[in-house]
Formats: structure tokens, C-alpha cells, sequence
């Protein structure tokens, strides 16, 4: 009974201690994001940015995190509280769980299982809920407006993001992501499938609720869209969830199309780096790719959002996903064939 | 024609645009400054925090004439006034609501004597609204601690007046 008690005892521990290991640096990420975020839109405006917290206003972030922390939370008289309360807590457990599967670096990673991509596309398409919820419980227009947006939105959007990973599942010929990266040590496929890179691009955008495609939370419309009726540590943990999703987007724009941890030649000096600072390195590029998009585009209507997602990159990628797999077949490059 | 139009959207050619142009932007000179470190530049003519000012001999300027009191738009200002033992009319009360004050500069423009000024500080919050109301201590010990740099303003702007 002892023997058992100690041997569970240290998995779960070594279970935890792992956890800890991709959540702290994913906080660190997120406080990194944020401020590099309002720097990058700062820079493009001519502003300077947060500057004053700290060195070169570094503790902004969690100063505004610590605010955050002693605000009441405000728990609307016509809410349903159960819900209310539950909606930001399933947003951020989701976007944290679907960084389970994301590999760092050759080997590095919580849980390497053969059909990760999938894991995460679920676990993504779950993040709605969270928004739906906290919308509908709200019992107030702006967010309930707000919610069944981001709904219609992000299944719009995750219907291309779809097709998009088909097509480079196709080239792959597996669903684990540590495979997926290893397929592109000759070439990544931002190369051979650039289209498929963009549209995936701009449906992370829309995806994860990031200008131009914030209409979720269109504060000249909506106030805060599904937000507004939170705050105190409810709202920090939506704040924290989306940008969780966004570094996940970022994450698998990486893996899936830039290489992963994989340096751009593999010649001497260059692979000598570890892996995961090649990793860090590509998803810091793609977020700042995000931050710039935020700063000079304007934002969709959305009429126009929809028939983005409908009408344009649902054909697109339809079309992509025969196109690849008729070279594939033609050619007879498909693996696993 | 019809093509390349309808090859645009595709090709992204305004998303590179804007790309570009915002990074030129990213690289420009900031056009903010640092706030609390560093500020902007005041004419000699700002209308900022009243004072009132002595002379170099320390008596105070204000005769009591109330030219301020009656041209004041916001009516902020309140003076009493009482003849003193060397037979001078002086203030008793010099009162400036800094809540009603509007900062146009008529006081400022109206007084024969150039007692009451608007100096250059603008930073004058207060966690109180009593602490706006304005006495003529008050005044005259802000007259005492921006005199310098009212003395050049005023320099400085005499010769327009």
C-alpha cells in the first residue's frame, strides 16, 4: 500500500512538475506578449509605449496583473454566477491544455501522442464555449452580441484552418506534430504550400479574435464584446486565455509551416543552437507578425468577415487540399504510400 | 486589366504596402516626449497657475483696485481690502476658485500694477477640492517661488503687450 502511495505519489509529482515546466515560461510568454504588443502598436504610431514601470517599462504587465488581482469582482444582478464565473476559467484551462502537445524542441514535450494536431484543433474548437458561455450568462446585449460573433467567427474561420492542416497533413503523412516538424528538414513548407500559408495566417487571426478580425470585441460597437461585463481576476483570466490562444496560433504557424525548432540551414554554426531557442525565435516572428497586423489594418465588417471566410478561403483551401493531393498522387511523393 | 484586379486581392499587394509603410513608421522619431521627465516647450505667454508677486523691496504689488475681481468671467475672484496704518489701500482677502477659474488671462491683462500673474506651472493638482481654493497666502507664496521665471516671461513678452 506504502509502495503504491510512493510510486503514484512521484508520477503524479513528476506529472505536475512538468505541467509547471510549460506553464510558467507560457505565463512569461503571455507577460512578454502583452508588453511587446503594446510597444510594437506603440512604435508603428510613433508612440513610445509603456515606459515608466520598471525597466523600460517591463513591470507594466504585471503591475496591470496586480491591479487586476485586488479589483472587486463584479457579479452582475441578472447573471447566472455559476456560469459566469465558470466561462473564464474553461477559456483559460482550454488554451493552456492544448499546449500540451506542442513540442519545443526535438523530444521536448508534455505529451507526445500521434495525433496531436487533432488534440489540438479539438481542444481550440472548444475554446468557443468559454466565450459562448460567458456571453450568454452575462444577460446583457453587448456580450451576448459579442459571443454569438466570436461563435460564428471562430467556426467560420476553423472550418479553412481545417483544410489548411489537411493540406499539410498531406505532405506529412502523420498527425504528431514532432513528425510534422521532422518532415520539413529539407523544406519547410512555407515554401511549397505559400498560399495555404496565408490563409492559415489570416484564419489564426480571425481565430484568436486579433485585429482586424476583433469583432467579437469591436469596442465602437459592442463596448467589450463578451468581456464587458467582467472584471478583477474573471477578466484577467480571459485576457490571459486569449493570448494563451494567440501564442498557440503562433506556435503552430512554427510547426506547421516554418520549421518548428528546426534551424533555417543545417549547416554547423546555426545548428548548434538548441532547438527551442529556434522555436522561441520563429513564434516571437510570427507575433510580431500578429502585433504589426494589429497596428496598420484596419477592421473587417462583418459581412465582409464572413464572406472572407465563406466565400474566399473555403475555396481556396478546398481547392489547395485536391490540388496537394493530386501532385502528391500524381508525382507519387505522397509518404506513406 | 480585368485580370490584375482580380489578382490583387490575392497577391496582398496592399497588406505589403501598409507592411512597409508601418515599419518605416516602427524606426521614426517618437512624437511623444517623456512626460514627467522631460517637457514640452511654454510660450512666456502660458496661463497656468496664478501667483501673486511682490515687489524687489518684498511689499506686496496688489493695491486692492478690484480690476480683477469685476473683469473675472468666472467670477472666481473674491478681494476685501482695508486702508493700512501707513495710509496704503491694501487686500485683507485675495480668493482665487481654481475650480471656477476658466484661465483666460483677464486678470492678468487688467491688473495696473502686474501683481496678479498666470505663471508657467500647470501641475498644480490636488487630492482635495478645498485645496483649490486659493488664498492670498497661497498666492503670494507661489508669486514668491516662480518670480524668477515670471520676471523673464513677462521680459519676454513685454514687448507685444
Amino acid at each position: 500500500m506504502i509502495y503504491l502511495a510512493q510510486t503514484y505519489f512521484i508520477e503524479v509529482m513528476t506529472i505536475i512538475l512538468y505541467c509547471l515546466l510549460i506553464f510558467i515560461p507560457l505565463l512569461l510568454g503571455v507577460v512578454m506578449a502583452l508588453y511587446a504588443d503594446r510597444k510594437i502598436w506603440a512604435a508603428v504610431q510613433k508612440r513610445r509605449g509603456p515606459n515608466v514601470v520598471g525597466p523600460y517599462g517591463l513591470f507594466q504587465v504585471p503591475a496591470d496583473g496586480l491591479k487586476f488581482i485586488f479589483k472587486e469582482i463584479i457579479l452582475p444582478d441578472g447573471s447566472d454566477k455559476t456560469v459566469f464565473l465558470i466561462a473564464p476559467i474553461i477559456t483559460l484551462a482550454l488554451s493552456i491544455a492544448a499546449w500540451a502537445v506542442v513540442p519545443v524542441q526535438a523530444g521536448v514535450v508534455l505529451a507526445n501522442i500521434n495525433v496531436g494536431i487533432l488534440y489540438i484543433f479539438a481542444i481550440s474548437s472548444l475554446g468557443v464555449y468559454g466565450i459562448l458561455m460567458a456571453g450568454w450568462s452575462s444577460n446583457s446585449k453587448y456580450p451576448f452580441f459579442g459571443a454569438l460573433r466570436s461563435a460564428a467567427q471562430m467556426v467560420s474561420y476553423e472550418v479553412s484552418i481545417g483544410f489548411v492542416i489537411i493540406t499539410v497533413l498531406l505532405c506529412v503523412g502523420s498527425l504528431n506534430l514532432t513528425e510534422i516538424v521532422m518532415a520539413q528538414k529539407t523544406m519547410w513548407f512555407f515554401i511549397p504550400l505559400f498560399p495555404m500559408f496565408i490563409v492559415f495566417f489570416i484564419s489564426a487571426l480571425a481565430e484568436t479574435n486579433r485585429p482586424p478580425f476583433d469583432l467579437p470585441e469591436a469596442e465602437s460597437e459592442l463596448v467589450a464584446g463578451y468581456q464587458t461585463e467582467y472584471s478583477g481576476m474573471p477578466f484577467v483570466l480571459f485576457m490571459f486565455g486569449e493570448y494563451i490562444n494567440i501564442l498557440l496560433m503562433c506556435a503552430m504557424t512554427t510547426i506547421l509551416f516554418l520549421g518548428g525548432w528546426l534551424p533555417p540551414i543545417d549547416i554547423y554554426p546555426l545548428n548548434a543552437i538548441p532547438g527551442f531557442v529556434w522555436f522561441l525565435l520563429k513564434v516571437t516572428f510570427v507575433f510580431y507578425l500578429f502585433a504589426m497586423v494589429k497596428a496598420f489594418v484596419p477592421r473587417y465588417r462583418y459581412d465582409q468577415l464572413m464572406r472572407l471566410g465563406w466565400k474566399v478561403f473555403l475555396p481556396l483551401s478546398l481547392f489547395a487540399v485536391v490540388a496537394t493531393s493530386s501532385i502528391l498522387f500524381f508525382f507519387n511523393l505522397a509518404p506513406g504510400m | 486589366m480585368k485580370i490584375i484586379n482580380f489578382l490583387k486581392p490575392f497577391l496582398l499587394l496592399d497588406f505589403l504596402k501598409a507592411f512597409y509603410l508601418a515599419q518605416k513608421y516602427f524606426f521614426r522619431k517618437k512624437a511623444t516626449i517623456n512626460y514627467p521627465f522631460e517637457k514640452g516647450k511654454l510660450s512666456p505667454r502660458f496661463r497656468g497657475e496664478h501667483a501673486l508677486r511682490r515687489y524687489p523691496s518684498g511689499e506686496e504689488r496688489c493695491i486692492g483696485c478690484k480690476l480683477c475681481e469685476a473683469v473675472c468671467p468666472a467670477q472666481a475672484i473674491t478681494i476685501e481690502t482695508q486702508p493700512r496704518d501707513d495710509g496704503t489701500r491694501r487686500t485683507l482677502r485675495y480668493d482665487i476658485d481654481m475650480v471656477k477659474c476658466i484661465y483666460c488671462g483677464l486678470c492678468e491683462e487688467s491688473c495696473p500694477v502686474d501683481a496678479i500673474v498666470q505663471g508657467p506651472n500647470f501641475e498644480f493638482t490636488t487630492e482635495t477640492r478645498k485645496e483649490l481654493y486659493y488664498t492670498k497666502e497661497k498666492l503670494l507664496e507661489n508669486g514668491d517661488r516662480w518670480e524668477t521665471v515670471i520676471a523673464e516671461n513677462l521680459e519676454a513678452d513685454a514687448k507685444y503687450r
